[in-house]
């Protein structure tokens, strides 16, 4: 762990499973990953959020959909009120669209198949935080696996966020049947994003790609720039 | 008072569940054009009227039993 990094809480949830793996790769990114049990309801002093990928609340109803009410959620949801840094990652993601932090909403794959492999990703938006190491047009090979991540808006809706610039990646080859390849979308100040692909599984030259990094990177960088007020008040004392 | 509550897909939203369980059925030689796959929630509500209970199950729709991004829904009292 590093202890200078800026602090970043990955909250865990009865059934998520990515946790330890987004602590990890913060940890090695140089951050300070905090973790945060969904029962808080008041986060830590933090940069930034993650919320992981796994199966919260076993993705009863719809993936995401009991997850919301969480004690932890209602504080999430006020530190994105107030432009913290908040990335969903695959169920995360899940989280989000249902609690109305982010457009759309994710579906079972047109495939009706779990997948589990590498995919590119077009990088659409390199100005979020999250995709600020990226330049607009560079290809990632980052990790899909999930069984629900065929993410859905209307035409209208999806019309507006692309008008907004809030799609920021989309698949090369779509897997899921994804409207418009949809790979990650942010909301309309940029400070929240979720993605289907796992990039703190392509974090480290030991698992086969380092370009998940480059998201996690940018997230920690903007962590950094916007923390700590506590830290630097101290200092000043 | 028990409530039934309907859930599905919208029109032209894809439905892959409803795609292979109308394939299947074709297999085993059933004239099926279409399938379409949906939810079922039976709830007993504490409600003064049939009115007020139709209110309640309405919000509990709209709050989560459905995601109007996809989902339509139909509330039947009994």
């Amino acid at each position: 762990m590093s202890a200078s990094g800026p602090r970043i809480a990955v909250v865990t949830f009865p059934g998520s499973n990515d946790d330890r793996d987004a602590l990890h790769a913060l940890d090695q990114l140089g951050a300070s990953g905090v973790p945060v049990w969904h029962a808080e309801e008041r986060l830590p002093d933090v940069a930034g959020v993650v919320l992981p990928g796994g199966f919260a609340y076993g993705d009863y109803l719809r993936c995401g959909a009991i997850a919301r009410f969480s004690p932890a959620m209602h504080a999430v949801a006020e530190f994105a009120a107030a432009g913290g840094l908040v990335l969903g990652i695959c169920n995360g993601f899940q989280v989000l669209c249902e609690a109305g932090l982010l457009p759309g909403t994710l579906r079972p794959n047109e495939s009706l198949s779990f997948l589990c492999r590498d995919v590119v990703l077009r990088v659409e938006g390199a100005d979020t935080p999250f995709t600020s190491r990226c330049t607009p047009g560079q290809r990632l090979t980052i990790p899909i696996k999930h069984g629900e991540g065929c993410w859905f808006a209307d035409a209208e809706l999806l019309a507006e966020l692309e008008a907004k610039r809030q799609i920021v990646l989309r698949y090369e080859q779509n897997p899921n049947g994804s409207i418009g390849d949809v790979a990650a979308v942010c909301n309309e100040h940029g400070n929240v994003m979720g993605l289907m692909p796992h990039p703190e599984h392509a974090a480290d030259p030991l698992l086969g790609s380092t370009d998940g990094a480059l998201i996690l990177e940018g997230l920690v960088e903007a962590a950094r720039a916007a923390s700590p007020p506590l830290a630097t008040a101290a200092a000043q004392v | 008072m028990k409530a039934t509550v309907l859930v599905r897909p919208k029109p032209g939203i894809l439905d892959p569940q409803g795609e292979a369980v109308e394939s299947s059925l074709r297999q085993l030689g059933f004239a099926v054009a279409d399938a379409r796959i949906g939810r079922v929630v039976d709830l007993e509500v504490e409600a003064s009227d049939a009115a007020a209970a139709r209110a309640e199950v309405e919000r509990m729709c709209q709050q989560l039993l459905a995601n109007p991004l996809i989902e339509s829904y139909e509330i039947e009292l009994q």
